[in-house]
């Protein structure tokens, strides 16, 4: 096991030092850099800066770098912990990453837990219902919430609470609160706004979860040993919750390893849409602007959690489930 | 009711007899038949497309017309009047207060709507050059049968000129992607070995890039004053690049499985050639889930276009998408204001909607003696 996790994460490393070298290629392709808007910005300012302070700048950012340089560069500091500079803000990448990072997980924690408090008793019940009308109504809402790009779906919730209710959603505070310092106001106020985003996020999950449980658990109750339980005379409830479901969760557990970075990445777009202040608008605001120090740390973080968390996902069915074998 | 009651038996012992004879592709179509949800999300696919293809020809006007004289006007209004249909020009005031455009419809002056007038040029289907329009009104005078944006340009041709772009692109990414899947993943499930180790290796690396974030990397590296036709192919094939990966693992699987079974055996010591084996036994056995997962794969990459355009890393105005719409009709004065803004919201979701239960439908079909 201890061999089998070891080998898994060397692999990651490889995996991860190719990610950053493909990675940030790509982000330095397009022409120009970050150093171009600031420029012309200083321009508008003060009036005309000199050849002499352009280059300056230019050596500073390591603009005319060749490809390699500027990749030895990142990656090399990175590796000490030292993310380098962001080209729009002067901050440490480091420090801006880490608390838009920690938003990120958590909100996609709620997301998580959301999914599963519901995916579990609703795939149960249609499961155990199968046929009828709640059934079919379930069946109808699963396909929409699949459907749908949750970036629209975003864009429609957005639409219909500032239209109906008049309420302004998106962002995570409101306004008196954004830079207050924690308080429980300020939490019951972040509670009022989070929960869109967190029902968006876990939409598309949910629905293919319930689905998931859905057909596991009808594919159990056709079991002998079901059919032994109640044969038995055990409690209808008995039968379900402590026989059937408990085979039919696997799923459901392998994507707790999964589920968590790939929200984590999803949530891109629905974040850009509701303006929350999470790791993704950052991400594309550092494309959009040529920042590609910042925009290449993220790309690879993104992909160390993606690649960690189906590590932790096959870790998880092998624990849950003995007939997994880990070689 | 009598009689409905004797028959529903007997055709339904006829339809399971019949099983065996008729061919496989017809029990397909009689399965997919039974469920009623994907037939109907394929009717509406199949309006959306002759919409689409009839798009210059329905839209009255070039989508990129502005007329001051009708921003934000809303949807005209239409009546019938001695024996024609007709709309009626529009009064506009300047809302001091709020300082917005406000129209009345002037029902003393009817402007009659027209058919089949001559309007700006296209090409019908990209070749017959055309000035044909379905309908219009009097020049100098517009007709906005849901409304007009900020300019003043025409919604629904908008929303036309669109469709040639959302209806199409996801689509063809999604089969370039799926064609490069179906190659790869055959050759690496067929020929195994090191040619196999290469590919999972590519595989894995692929996949270990989070998709969203790659997507947008490699989005907003695309040069970005070249002509729509380019950006649109290579958009195509970003998502195609994006969208092979998993349908390859999983063609591999089938292949390895059909190249350890008898009938492959067989050919190989009939002395049939790589290719016939694969194009006459391997591929048309991996056909039907290839297929599904192509068609299942189409709603996610229309929702990709849409998304990166919104974004503005896809299609860039002048040219038009309905991801572009959407940048449009987020704006709070748009919801609250315009609401006749948020019809394409609406048709891009029925779009999606449709594809995605065709493509369930799809998946039951393919394997109709379950």
């Amino acid at each position: 096991m201890l061999n089998y996790i070891a080998r898994r994460l060397i692999n990651m490393v490889v995996l991860l030092v190719v990610v950053s070298f493909v990675g940030f290629f790509i982000i330095q392709l397009p022409p120009g850099s970050i150093l171009d808007v600031q420029l012309q910005r200083f321009r508008q300012m003060s009036g005309d800066i000199s050849r002499e302070q352009v280059r300056a700048l230019e050596e500073r950012y390591g603009v005319n770098d060749p490809f390699m340089t500027k990749y030895w560069k990142w990656i090399s500091r990175s590796v000490q912990g030292d993310f380098g500079t962001s080209f729009e803000t002067d901050q440490s990448v480091g420090d801006r990453i880490w608390g838009r990072l920690g938003f990120s997980v958590s909100l996609s924690t709620f997301a998580l837990l959301f999914t599963w408090l519901v995916s579990i008793p609703i795939g149960v019940y249609s499961a155990t219902h199968r046929y009828t009308v709640p059934d079919y109504i379930i069946t109808f809402i699963q396909f929409v919430g699949l459907a749908i790009p949750g970036f629209l779906l975003a864009l429609v919730l957005l639409i219909i609470a500032t239209r109906l209710f008049n309420h302004q959603v998106g962002r995570l505070f409101s306004p008196e609160f954004i830079d207050a310092p924690w308080s429980f106001a300020r939490v019951v106020d972040m509670a009022k706004h989070v929960w869109i985003a967190v029902l968006v996020l876990a939409m598309g999950a949910t629905a293919g979860l319930t689905r998931i449980m859905r057909a596991n658990l009808l594919d159990v109750l056709n079991m002998q040993y079901v059919q032994t339980a109640r044969a038995k005379g055990l409690d209808e409830v008995v039968v379900i919750w402590k026989h059937a479901v408990r085979n039919a969760i696997q799923p459901l557990v392998m994507a707790l390893g999964t589920l968590l970075p790939a929200l984590i990445v999803g949530e891109t777009l629905v974040a850009q849409v509701l303006s929350l202040p999470t790791i993704g608008p950052m991400y594309l605001s550092a494309l959009r602007s040529q920042d590609m120090y910042l925009a290449g740390t993220i790309l690879v973080i993104l992909s160390a959690l993606l690649l960690i968390g189906n590590l932790i996902g096959d870790l998880l069915l092998a624990w849950v489930d003995p007939r997994v074998r880990l070689d | 009711m009598a009689t409905d009651a004797t028959q529903l038996p007997t055709s339904k012992a006829a339809a399971t007899e019949d099983v065996g004879q008729i061919p496989q592709w017809q029990l397909m179509v009689r399965r997919f038949r039974r469920s009623k949800l994907s037939v109907s999300g394929l009717y509406v696919l199949i309006v959306l497309y002759v919409f689409m293809i009839f798009s210059d020809f329905l839209a009255p006007y070039d989508h990129n017309r502005l007329d001051s004289n009708y921003a934000w006007a809303p949807p005209s209004v239409i009546g019938f009047e001695n024996g024609q249909l007709v709309t009626y020009k529009l009064k506009q005031t300047l809302d001091q207060v709020r300082f917005e455009w406000f129209y009345e419809p002037d029902l003393s002056a009817p402007l009659p709507i027209q058919f089949f007038v001559q309007g700006y040029e296209y090409r019908f289907l990209g070749i017959i050059p055309s000035r044909l329009h379905l309908f219009g009104v009097e020049e100098g005078y517009q007709i906005n049968i849901i409304g007009a944006d900020k300019d003043g340009k025409d919604v629904f041709s908008r929303l036309m000129k669109g469709s040639q772009v959302s209806l199409t692109l996801g689509f063809i990414g999604v089969i370039v992607s799926v064609i490069i899947g179906s190659i790869v993943g055959t050759a690496s499930g067929y020929f195994a070995g090191a040619v196999d180790n290469f590919i999972q290796r590519l595989i894995e690396l692929l996949r270990s890039f989070p998709d969203v974030p790659l997507f947008l990397a490699l989005a907003a590296a695309l040069p970005m004053g070249v002509p729509v036709e380019v950006r649109f192919f290579l958009i195509t094939l970003i998502i195609a690049l994006i969208g092979w990966t998993g349908l390859a693992r999983e063609v591999r699987g089938k292949v390895m499985s059909y190249r350890a079974s008898d009938y492959t055996a067989a050919a190989v010591a009939a002395g049939a050639s790589h290719w016939h084996i694969i194009t006459r036994h391997l591929i048309p056995n991996s056909l039907s889930h290839i297929i599904v997962v192509g068609t299942l794969a189409i709603p996610g990459a229309i929702g990709s276009e849409t998304a990166l355009s919104y974004l503005g890393l896809g299609i860039l105005p002048p040219a038009v998408s309905w991801g572009v719409m959407l940048r449009d009709a987020q704006t709070i004065e748009a919801i609250t204001s315009y609401p006749w803004m948020l019809i394409p919201v609406g048709v891009l979701i029925i779009t999606v909607l449709s594809f995605y239960l065709l493509g369930d439908g799809v998946r039951d079909a393919v394997d109709p003696y379950a």
